[in-house]
C-alpha cells in the first residue's frame, strides 16, 4: 500500500545546525495495516508523516503510494487520498465556520461552484449521530464553540468522510483528557475497522500502542529500531516494549511525555 | 442638511461601499490586507472612462471588472507563486498600477466625461419624464450594490467560497487539506479586484471625469467603513456581516457629510479615515491589554509606597 525506500532527510543542510533525521531509511506497509508508532523525542515521527503527506519533501528516495508514485506531488493532491490528524484539535478545522460548512469542504462533492445540497445535509446529520457527542444537532453552530474533543472527533470524521488509502494519526489524543481521549480514540478504531483504512499512528502511550492496530513501530534517530507484529506482538506486555527498545537502539527510551500505562 | 445632500451622502457611499464589500472578501474572509485596491479601483475609473468614451457605455463595466480580475491576479500570482511578501504584493502592484493607469488614459492623469454616454446618462435618459428620474442614478447604483451583495452571499456559499473562507479562517487546515491555498487565494483576489475595478469605474461615471488620483486612500476609507461594520456584527452569519458591511459604509459617509457640515475642510477625509482604521483595530488590542496596563501601575505604586 504504502512504501518508502531510501528515504534521506536533512534539515538545515550545511549549516552550523544541521540536523540529519533520515540516512536511508525505507518502509513497507501493507494493505488494512494499522501500525503504532512510538519513538523518543525527535527520533523523527513527525518528520515522517510529514514525508509521506507532502509537508515536506524527502532530499533522496521516493514514496509510493497504492503503486502510484507520490515523490514530489504537492501536498493538496496528496490530501485526496490521505488524512491526517494532528495533536492541536484546533488545526484541523476552521473555527469560523459552522460544522455544516467544514463538512461540506471535507466531503468535496459536486462541482466548486455548487453549495451545499439536501441530500448532502442529510448525510452529514447521519455520520454525525455516529459519533454520539449530539453534534447533529448543532449543525449551523461555529466549529469555534465546540470542545477540544468535539473537535478532533468532527476532525476525525472530516478525514474519513471520503474513505483515504492512508489516514496518519500524530498523537490526535494527546491534548485531550483521559476520558475524552479514550471517547476518541474508540470512533477512531471503530473508523478504520469499519472502513479498512490503511493507518499509521503516533502515540505517547505505551498501552494504546499495543491494543491497537496489529503492527507497532518503535523509532529512535531516524530508525526503526524495533518493529513486531503478529503474534509474537499479541504476547507482548508493555514491559517487553521498552526493553526490546533498549536492547535495539542502546539507550533508555526518551520521551518526556511517554505514558507507560493509564 | 438638505436633502439633495443627504442623496449625493448616498450615492457616493453606495459606490465606494462595493469596494468596502470587496474588502469583505479579500481582508475579512481571506485574511489578505489587499494594498493593491488604490491602484486598482483607479484602474476601474481610467478603463471604465476610456471605454465610455469610445461609446460603449455598458462594455466599460464589464471591461473594468476584467481590467480588476487581472490586477487581482497578478497580485495573487506574487504572493502565492513567486514568494512575494503579501502586503508588499499589493504595494508594488499599486506602484505598477500607477503608471498603467496613466497610459492607459492616453497619457493624461486626468479624463474629461462630461458629455460622454455613461451607464447613468444612459439610465436618466431611460426614465426622463417619469417621476423617479431625479433618482435614476440612485437606481443605478442601488443595482449594482445589490448584485455585488447577492454576488458574495451565493458565492460564499458554493464550495470554492467556503474553501476560500478556510483558506482565511484556518490555513494550519487548508494546508494539510486537499484544498490548494494558491488557487483560492488567487480566484478571492480576482473576484475582490473585479469588485473594486467596478466601484472605481461607477465613481468615474458619477463624477463625470477619471482621475490618477481618484482611488487615492480609497483602501482605507473601505478598511474604514468595513471595521465600523464588525463592531456590530463580527460573529454573525455571512449575510448579516455583507448587510453590516453596507451599514458600515453608510456610517462612514454619514460621520463625514455631518462632519462637512460643520465647516471640517474636504481634504480631512483620507486623516479622519485612518483614524476611524487605528482606533477600529488598536481599540479592541488595547481594551485586552487595559487590565494588565492597570496592574502594572498598581504594582509600580505600592513599590513607590514601600520604599
Amino acid at each position: 500500500m504504502l512504501s518508502l525506500r531510501h528515504i534521506y532527510k536533512t534539515f538545515e543542510s550545511g549549516t552550523p545546525s544541521e540536523k540529519k533525521v533520515f540516512t536511508d531509511l525505507s518502509l513497507e506497509v501493507a494493505d488494512g495495516d494499522f501500525i503504532t508508532i512510538i519513538g523518543s523525542n525527535g527520533a523523527g515521527k513527525s518528520t515522517l508523516f510529514n514525508l509521506i503527506a507532502g509537508s515536506f519533501l524527502t532530499d533522496k528516495g521516493s514514496i509510493i503510494l497504492d503503486g502510484e508514485n507520490i515523490t514530489m506531488t504537492p501536498e493538496h493532491e496528496r490530501a485526496r487520498a490521505i488524512g491526517r490528524l494532528f495533536q492541536d484539535p484546533l488545526k484541523g478545522t476552521a473555527p469560523g465556520m459552522t460544522i455544516e460548512e467544514n463538512l461540506a469542504l471535507a466531503a468535496g462533492k459536486g462541482g466548486w461552484l455548487s453549495a451545499i445540497g439536501r441530500d448532502e445535509k442529510k448525510e452529514f446529520r447521519e455520520r454525525l449521530a455516529l459519533l454520539n457527542m449530539g453534534l447533529e444537532d448543532r449543525m449551523h453552530h461555529p466549529v469555534g464553540l465546540l470542545s477540544g474533543g468535539q473537535r478532533q472527533a468532527l476532525t476525525l470524521m472530516m478525514a474519513t468522510f471520503n474513505t483515504p488509502k492512508l489516514l496518519l494519526l500524530d498523537e490526535h489524543t494527546a491534548a485531550l483528557d483521559p476520558a475524552t481521549s479514550e471517547k476518541v480514540m474508540e470512533i477512531t478504531n471503530r473508523m478504520v475497522h469499519d472502513n479498512k483504512i490503511t493507518c499509521l499512528m503516533i502515540t505517547h502511550n505505551m498501552e494504546a500502542a499495543l491494543c491497537s492496530g496489529n503492527r507497532t513501530l518503535m523509532m529512535n534517530d531516524g530508525n526503526v529500531v524495533v518493529d513486531v507484529s503478529g503474534e509474537e506482538r499479541s504476547r507482548l506486555e508493555v514491559n517487553d516494549l521498552l526493553e526490546m527498545f533498549s536492547k535495539a537502539s542502546g539507550n533508555k527510551l526518551d520521551n518526556d511525555r511517554i505514558l507507560l500505562g493509564q | 442638511m438638505s436633502l439633495s445632500l443627504l442623496k449625493t451622502a448616498l450615492e457616493l457611499g453606495l459606490i465606494s461601499s462595493i469596494t468596502v464589500l470587496a474588502l469583505f472578501l479579500s481582508y475579512s474572509m481571506l485574511n489578505v490586507c489587499d494594498l493593491s485596491t488604490d491602484g486598482c479601483f483607479t484602474l476601474g475609473a481610467s478603463v471604465g472612462a476610456i471605454v465610455a468614451l469610445a461609446g460603449y457605455p455598458y462594455l466599460s463595466i464589464v471591461a473594468a471588472m476584467c481590467a480588476g480580475i487581472l490586477s487581482g491576479f497578478i497580485t495573487g500570482i506574487l504572493q502565492t507563486k513567486m514568494g512575494v511578501d503579501s502586503l508588499l504584493a499589493g504595494i508594488v502592484v499599486n506602484t505598477g498600477l500607477y503608471s498603467v493607469n496613466i497610459a492607459i488614459m492616453g497619457g493624461a492623469s486626468l479624463l474629461n466625461m462630461n458629455k460622454t454616454v455613461t451607464v447613468f446618462t444612459k439610465l436618466e435618459d431611460i426614465l426622463s419624464g417619469s417621476p423617479v428620474t431625479e433618482y435614476s442614478r440612485l437606481i443605478v447604483v442601488l443595482i449594482a450594490v445589490a448584485f455585488v451583495c447577492i454576488f458574495q452571499h451565493l458565492f460564499l456559499r458554493t464550495r470554492i467560497g467556503l474553501a476560500i473562507r478556510a483558506t482565511g479562517n484556518n490555513p494550519d487546515m487548508v494546508r494539510s487539506s486537499s484544498i490548494n491555498p494558491v488557487m483560492t487565494t488567487i480566484v478571492g483576489l480576482c473576484v475582490a479586484n473585479a469588485f473594486t475595478g467596478l466601484s472605481g469605474c461607477l465613481m468615474a461615471q458619477y463624477q463625470k471625469s477619471a482621475n490618477i488620483d481618484i482611488g487615492t486612500g480609497m483602501v482605507t476609507i473601505a478598511l474604514a467603513s468595513l471595521l465600523i461594520g464588525n463592531v456590530f456584527f463580527l460573529h454573525k452569519s455571512i449575510p448579516v456581516r455583507i448587510a453590516g458591511t453596507l451599514l458600515g459604509s453608510f456610517l462612514f459617509r454619514l460621520v463625514y457629510t455631518v462632519a462637512l457640515r460643520f465647516k471640517m475642510p474636504a481634504y480631512m477625509l483620507k486623516l479622519i479615515s485612518a483614524l476611524i482604521v487605528i482606533l477600529a483595530i488598536s481599540g479592541p488590542y488595547l481594551k485586552s491589554r487595559m487590565p494588565l496596563i492597570i496592574r502594572a501601575m498598581k504594582v509600580r505604586r505600592e513599590e513607590r509606597s514601600n520604599a
